[in-house]
């Protein structure tokens, strides 16, 4: 069973579906219990960091994302649910957010050329490096995927599995033990993502 | 490198895809689904749907269609037609629409764009405008190109964008229909004027309108057109391919 996290945030219809075409035994839940029987979560997250990172305190279910991820569930973060597994993000203020993977959310002006625009939206190449994390075990280097973020994860080259290229090498996926996530939308990106979200699902990385 | 976006646009009414789509080797060529699909499967890298019905009834279908094109394509999807309050910005965003596209809704009432931006994230709000030179100057219309606002349209688009329009879709009625290919005046006076992604419309009859499009003006993101690619002119996979072939960096 994936649970993926309900908190008020953005659109779930999409993800929903998306897992359930691959076959996955989905239930969209802001249920603390629900989280905690689940084999696997999926924090997605669409609009500001701290009115997302509010809402998750209100809720409590920050406290039992960070419980499951040290009792080693896996967990993956989409966009800004991404952006929460950070320590902290520099989005209007500065705001904590869930402490799963070190390193600071940044805004992408601060590294790009003026002349490129902001958000970076579109479909854009994953770069792996060296060595292709599972989650990418069905994809091919090169391999395009939706964006739309102006912010991005920066302070973390240890967690870092794929990136992307707008101007500087922004992060475009990151993963600590039984922690990862996609600054791009896996449930917007075809088949490529059908097959990032079909990896998650089977795990054994 | 983010790649330049090739989108097809399907016009619906009471549930079917309307003007004529005749060349697939589909069971129902009217079927905003299976089109869908096939668009998907073939290389679009993104869906338009314009909501063409005036019927409550039709909206209806609209909605269930979108729905269903919605769980079962997993590209982004842009709905337009019949946009004029945010309520209707909830309708289709919870039927699994990611952007939504504001026409004669934001010139009737421009805080539209506002409101929806601010509640949904400038990402998810695209002015679309209907652009044709009116004793020299480009002047923006309203309802579907029939009525004349008589409102100057570079002002128009920067003011939508300065109020949190996160897209813009240029048609220009000049050249749509013409096939002969973008205007490329009006939107370069656009792409001057705003930051946000441009998509250029009306006017595409073959490939290298494309390929003159995106080497002309590096500032336009993407390109959209509807019959050529219905009626099976330009197969978006050639389309892609020529276009990397001339060095534009494309999603194959």
């Amino acid at each position: 069973m994936i649970a993926v996290v309900d908190y008020g945030v953005g659109n779930l219809f999409s993800l929903r579906s998306s897992l359930e075409t691959i076959g996955a035994d989905v239930i969209v839940t802001g249920d603390a219990d629900e989280l905690r029987r689940a084999d696997k979560i999926i924090l997605p997250g669409v609009g500001a960091f701290e009115d997302a990172a509010a809402k998750l305190r209100e809720s409590g279910l920050d406290e039992v994302l960070r419980a499951e991820a040290a009792a080693g569930k896996p967990i993956m973060g989409i966009c800004l649910g991404m952006q929460m597994l950070f320590e902290k993000s520099l989005e209007y203020g500065e705001h904590k957010g869930l402490g799963l993977i070190r390193g600071t959310v940044r805004p992408i002006a601060d590294v790009i050329p003026g002349d490129l625009k902001i958000p970076h939206i579109g479909w854009n190449a994953l770069h792996f490096g060296a060595e292709k994390h599972g989650l990418f075990r069905y994809l091919q280097e090169g391999d395009c995927v939706y964006f739309v973020h102006s912010y991005y994860a920066a302070d973390c080259e240890e967690s870092v599995i794929a990136t992307a290229e707008y101007g500087a090498e922004l992060t475009a996926a990151v993963a600590n033990g039984n922690v990862c996530g996609c600054q791009f939308h896996p449930e917007k990106s075809g088949d490529v993502g059908l097959n990032i979200l079909r990896a998650f699902c089977e795990g054994g990385f | 490198m983010i790649t330049k976006r090739i989108i097809p646009c399907l016009d619906v009414k009471n549930g079917r895809v309307v003007k004529g789509v005749n060349f697939l080797n589909l069971a129902d060529v009217s079927s905003p689904v299976s089109l869908a699909k096939y668009y998907s499967e073939n290389g679009a890298d993104e869906l338009v749907f314009y909501d063409i019905t005036a019927s409550a009834e039709g909206r209806a279908l609209f909605t269930d269609v979108l729905r269903e094109v919605a769980s079962t394509i997993f590209i982004p999807l842009t709905v337009g037609g019949g946009i004029n309050t945010v309520e209707d910005f909830d309708r289709v965003l919870k039927c699994g629409a990611d952007k939504v596209s504001v026409n004669s809704g934001a010139i009737r009432n421009p805080k539209l764009i506002e409101e929806a931006a601010k509640k949904y994230g400038d990402q998810c709000v695209v002015i679309s405008a209907d652009v044709r030179r009116v004793d020299g100057v480009f002047r923006v219309f309203a309802k579907g190109g029939r009525e004349n606002t008589g409102m100057e349209a570079i002002e128009w688009i920067r003011r939508c964008v300065g109020m949190g329009a996160g897209e813009v879709v240029l048609n220009s009625m000049d050249t749509d229909g013409v096939k002969q290919g973008f205007d490329l005046e009006m939107l370069d006076a656009v792409c001057r004027v705003v930051k946000v992604p441009v998509i250029a419309s009306g006017g595409a009859g073959c490939i290298d309108d494309f390929t003159k499009l995106f080497k002309t003006l590096p500032g336009v993101d993407a390109g959209l057109a509807a019959s050529i690619f219905h009626f099976g002119e330009v197969a978006i996979k050639d389309l892609k391919q020529e276009l990397r072939n001339n060095g534009i960096n494309v999603r194959l």
